[in-house]
């Protein structure tokens, strides 16, 4: 077990190429810490680098308070679990799972030992003698676990190891994925480009975009105190609302209608209260449909343009006239989730509601949403003017 | 599929794979039975022997030229495929994995080199090999054939290099390998079908050639089979050598029949490997 | 850019990478290189093994020699002629034979085993075999055909060295076919039936344009291939009746005639050729050169 710390870690490929810059993350022992971030944002490299298959251009990798920056990977004691699962096709289940432990000398006994609890850990038991080419995903998955854990490493490292399971498996692996580290409390970082995967596992997430680390903090910290657009717009699912917005003498102007700012949002902003262009945020689950609500709140009527039933709630769709908010953070996330969206100009809104609205496609509806939960965003660098310091 | 069961449709599938089988077959069959008629019936003409008898096999064995020629068929061959493999398994490797400068331009050359009219080198072959005393050697035929061996080597090897998952070179690394064990335990392992397929290829287009067997030997000292076989006359002069050129002919050939039983699968792979990425 | 320093890592890959590439290359060029330029400076003289003494240089009058000899012409002619026949006939038969392979339903495995038969034997051995069989004492096609010494007249042993030719190829081909095959996507194919393409517009307007490349590929390398004919036609005619392929001309100066002036510039001109042919694939037909990929990692 282990603290890895990376201090101003940097990867520059031969042809100048920048796809790692100033990282600093520091892993306490035993943490259980998530990169995530769209791809090409280099969450793998900065993996590969922490694994010693890729060299450190400049900065510095420290494991319990040693540089290691020139070891190799077989002198790191960490082990990794790949997105292809990389076991070795020749070898059956038992063989994969103790390999490492072959490599490193470990007595027959004891390595016999050692595979039989991890297979039973695993639930692999009936299948160690089999080969990996006659298992199914989720075993080949629990397999490449099975040979990480077999050697009580100091970390484990996991390039997307979910990834190409389905998705009801996905979902279960993903608790036993949890369950596993918490129950041997080893130093953990984990590689996904899916924010829910993020969301749920992680002690801490890092968020990472063109090679930088854009923030980093618990899931539910992330949530609430987005630094930037980017960062706003990749976590949480459906995304986050952008729209285009005016501040002028404390009230917002929108494309939903004119707002008072709230007395939270106001001091927030205090020092920036010049008349200024701002892009406002809001979460779908942050509306409501006004006929349940009794709180104070803003308002505004539209057209329902599609309704998805959840059975637990509602996804109601609104189109917004005007212009989209306009921002680079913006089009890289859309480009990212395939969703150039709306190509007539308006934007749309996406609220999640409470199963009891009787909300319908093609009527008009009212809709209330609590102005204390906006978020605002300087459009020219993305960043929050609703940071709580 | 539904029409997978139509009677009709095995039959007249069965008739057309019964047409190939005949195509492939019928030359084949040929020349053994005409290893196995008798100097008398040599010349009836017919399809299958009248008389049989393995007095052609016993006469070619008794000579000395056949045996030798064998001799150096064998020798040439096998030395020539595991040079050209052993070679051609390391500049594979380079090409399929690693990232250096005068990659493109060797896989360039031995594209070149594959394509090339082997009579060109004929002629230098035969004056420079004549003043290095490499005539009608050894190694004389196994230097050409190492070199136009190699393109097919290289092509064939790299192709399979490069579906070996190298994931799993990482992963060996990551569950502690030096690069040593690496390499030997997981990717020689996975690597060694490719290098075997190769192997055969490559003996194969040894074992066939004739215009360097022939332009650049000049005696029994080297001479191979398929040049042997032009100089055959019978075992004595006045006869008719159909009968023993055929036996020996049937000899070299059940090598070759050998590697298409047990490795069919291999050989199509290997030499539709490099052609599947049009 | 700005990065011009390599890494250590980097420069050991390049390293290794060279070195693991030397020998061969190595081999290579030595075995083609070296004789190539030594072919050309012969090509030059008039060198005449019978008569060593007369050795000189000469220009390019070993090439005048060649290029109005009629012999060589002929010799050419034959060449081109086997070549083109051939390989039309072995792309008709070869894509036949790769549909087979690809697509019987029944003795799959026998069909594959079978058809690499002709691939795999001696090219001399299969030359005997016809040999005989064409033979007007020992062979059963000339009754069958009721033809007298077929392979002593012009155009039957033409005929006779293209089936040859031909018989030994077609797996080959087909091989090289049906790897294009395996590109064709079998959803591809049931959306040309939805859309109602008949079998044989599925082959005309689905299969083919997919197949280009690889067809393409094969073409190339079996004409560079068939323009090299020699072993049939020295089993088969030894090049009499005006049947010798440049190949054999060359052979015939080289060894029978010990002329190592004309001999190398015969080679010269042969090369020049398939240099052409080559040429004129990958710039008119765009035959993409198998292998031009970078292929590497990443």
């Amino acid at each position: 077990m282990a603290e890895i710390i990376l201090d101003k870690v940097t990867k520059r490929y031969p042809d100048g190429a920048l796809a790692v810059s100033d990282v600093d993350i520091q892993i306490a022992d035993g943490e259980f810490v998530i990169l995530v971030g769209p791809s090409g944002c280099g969450k793998s490299t900065t993996l590969n680098m922490i694994a010693g298959l890729e060299d450190i251009t400049s900065g510095e990798l420290r494991i319990d308070g040693d540089r290691v920056n020139d070891r190799a990977p077989k002198d790191r004691d960490i082990a990794m679990v790949f997105q292809s699962y990389a076991l070795y096709p020749h070898m059956s289940v038992r063989e994969n799972m103790a390999f490492p432990l072959r490599l490193a000398k470990v007595d027959k006994k004891v390595v016999q030992q050692k595979v039989e609890e991890a297979a039973r850990i695993l639930d692999l038991t009936q299948h160690l003698d089999r080969k990996p080419g006659n298992l199914s995903g989720g075993q080949r998955q629990r397999v490449a676990m099975g040979r990480a854990i077999v050697r009580s490493p100091k970390a484990f490292l996991m390039d997307e190891p979910l990834s190409n399971l389905d998705a009801k498996l996905r979902v279960q692996m993903r608790t036993s994925v949890s369950k596993l580290q918490r129950r041997l409390g080893t130093t953990t970082v984990y590689v996904t480009h899916d924010q829910t995967e993020a969301m749920t596992l992680g002690d801490r997430v890092v968020v990472m975009r063109g090679g930088h680390v854009q923030q980093i903090g618990s899931p539910q910290f992330l949530y609430e105190q987005p630094v930037n657009l980017f960062v706003a717009g990749f976590i949480g699912s459906p995304s986050m609302n952008f729209l285009p917005a005016g501040l002028e003498d404390g009230r917002l102007r929108t494309p939903l209608g004119d707002f008072p700012l709230t007395d939270r949002i106001r001091r927030l902003l205090e020092g920036g209260s010049a008349p200024r262009e701002v892009i406002m945020g809001l979460r779908p689950e942050h509306f409501e449909d006004a006929r349940l609500v009794d709180e104070p709140g803003a308002a505004f009527t539209a057209t329902v343009e599609v309704l998805e039933s959840m059975g637990s709630d509602k996804y109601a769709y609104f189109a917004v006239e005007g212009e989209a908010a306009m921002a680079a953070e913006l089009e890289e996330l859309a480009a990212e989730s395939g969703t150039a969206e709306m190509a007539d100009g308006g934007s749309q809104i996406v609220s999640r509601l409470s199963a009891a609205s009787d909300a319908r496609e093609g009527a008009e509806l009212s809709v209330w949403f609590d102005p204390d939960k906006i978020h605002l965003f300087d459009p020219s660098d993305g960043r929050t003017l609703t940071y709580v310091e | 599929m539904t029409t997978a069961t139509r009677p009709g449709v095995r039959a007249r599938w069965t008739l057309i794979d019964i047409v190939v089988v005949v195509y492939a077959l019928v030359p084949v069959l040929w020349i053994l039975s005409l290893s196995f008629k008798t100097k008398e019936t040599l010349t009836d003409k017919s399809f299958i022997p009248t008389e049989w008898t393995f007095q052609n096999y016993v006469d070619i064995f008794s000579t000395n030229e056949f045996p030798r020629a064998l001799v150096n068929s064998i020798g040439i061959a096998l030395i020539a495929t595991l040079i050209a493999v052993v070679l051609g398994t390391m500049a594979a490797y380079a090409i399929a994995r690693l990232d250096f400068p005068g990659k493109r331009a060797l896989v360039g050359v031995s594209l070149l080199i594959a394509m090339f009219p082997q009579v060109s080198l004929v002629t230098p072959l035969f004056e420079v090999e004549r003043s290095l005393g490499l005539f009608d050697t050894w190694p004389g035929l196994i230097l050409p054939y190492i070199t136009f061996a190699l393109p097919l080597a290289i092509y064939t090897l790299s192709a399979f290099f490069r579906e070996i998952p190298w994931e799993l070179e990482k992963a060996a690394k990551m569950d502690g390998a030096t690069p040593a064990q690496a390499f030997r335990r997981v990717i020689a392992p996975l690597a060694a079908p490719g290098v075997f397929t190769t192997a055969i290829l490559v003996f194969i287009f040894c074992w066939n050639d004739f215009l360097f067997a022939i332009s650049l030997t000049s005696t029994t000292a080297s001479r191979t089979v398929p040049a042997a076989l032009s100089f055959f006359q019978g075992s004595s002069q006045f006869e008719d050598p159909t009968g023993t050129v055929s036996a020996a002919a049937v000899v070299i050939t059940i090598p070759i029949i050998l590697f298409v039983l047990f490795f069919q699968r291999r050989i199509v792979a290997g030499l539709t490997s490099g052609a599947v990425k049009g | 850019m700005s990065g011009k320093e390599l890494s250590e890592g980097k420069k050991a890959e390049r390293r290794l990478g060279l070195w693991l590439c030397a020998p061969a290359a190595l081999v290579m060029l030595a075995v083609t290189a070296y004789p190539i330029v030594y072919s050309i400076w012969l090509s030059l003289q008039r060198y005449d093994l019978r008569f060593p003494a007369e050795r000189q240089f000469v220009w390019f009058e070993n090439y005048v020699t060649v290029l109005t000899n009629s012999y060589w012409w002929t010799a050419f002619g034959v060449t081109s002629l086997i070549t083109a026949v051939s390989v039309a006939i072995e792309l008709v038969l070869g894509m036949a034979l790769a549909l087979v392979m690809h697509r019987t339903l029944v003795m799959k495995g026998l069909v594959r085993t079978v058809a690499l038969i002709p691939y795999g034997i001696v090219t001399v051995v299969a030359a005997f075999s016809w040999r005989y069989a064409w033979d007007e004492n020992t062979g059963y096609l000339t009754d069958l055909f009721g033809a007298t010494a077929p392979l002593t007249d012009r155009a039957a042993a033409l005929g006779i060295i293209t089936l040859a030719e031909v018989w030994k190829t077609v797996p080959f081909m087909a091989l090289l076919l049906m790897a294009g095959l395996a590109l064709v996507p079998d959803d591809l194919l049931r959306a040309a039936s939805m859309d109602g393409a008949t079998p044989w517009q599925r082959f005309t307007k689905v299969i083919l344009p997919v197949m280009k490349p690889a067809i393409l590929v094969a073409l190339l390398f079996r004409t560079l291939d068939a323009f090299r004919i020699f072993d049939n036609i020295f089993v088969l005619t030894s090049g009499a009746q005006e049947t010798g392929s440049v190949s054999m001309q060359t052979y015939n100066n080289l060894i029978r005639g010990l002329n190592l002036g004309i001999g190398s510039t015969m080679s010269v001109l042969i090369f020049i050729a398939v240099a052409l042919l080559a040429f004129v694939f990958v710039k008119v037909f765009g035959a993409a050169a198998p292998g031009s990929d970078d292929g590497g990692k990443r």
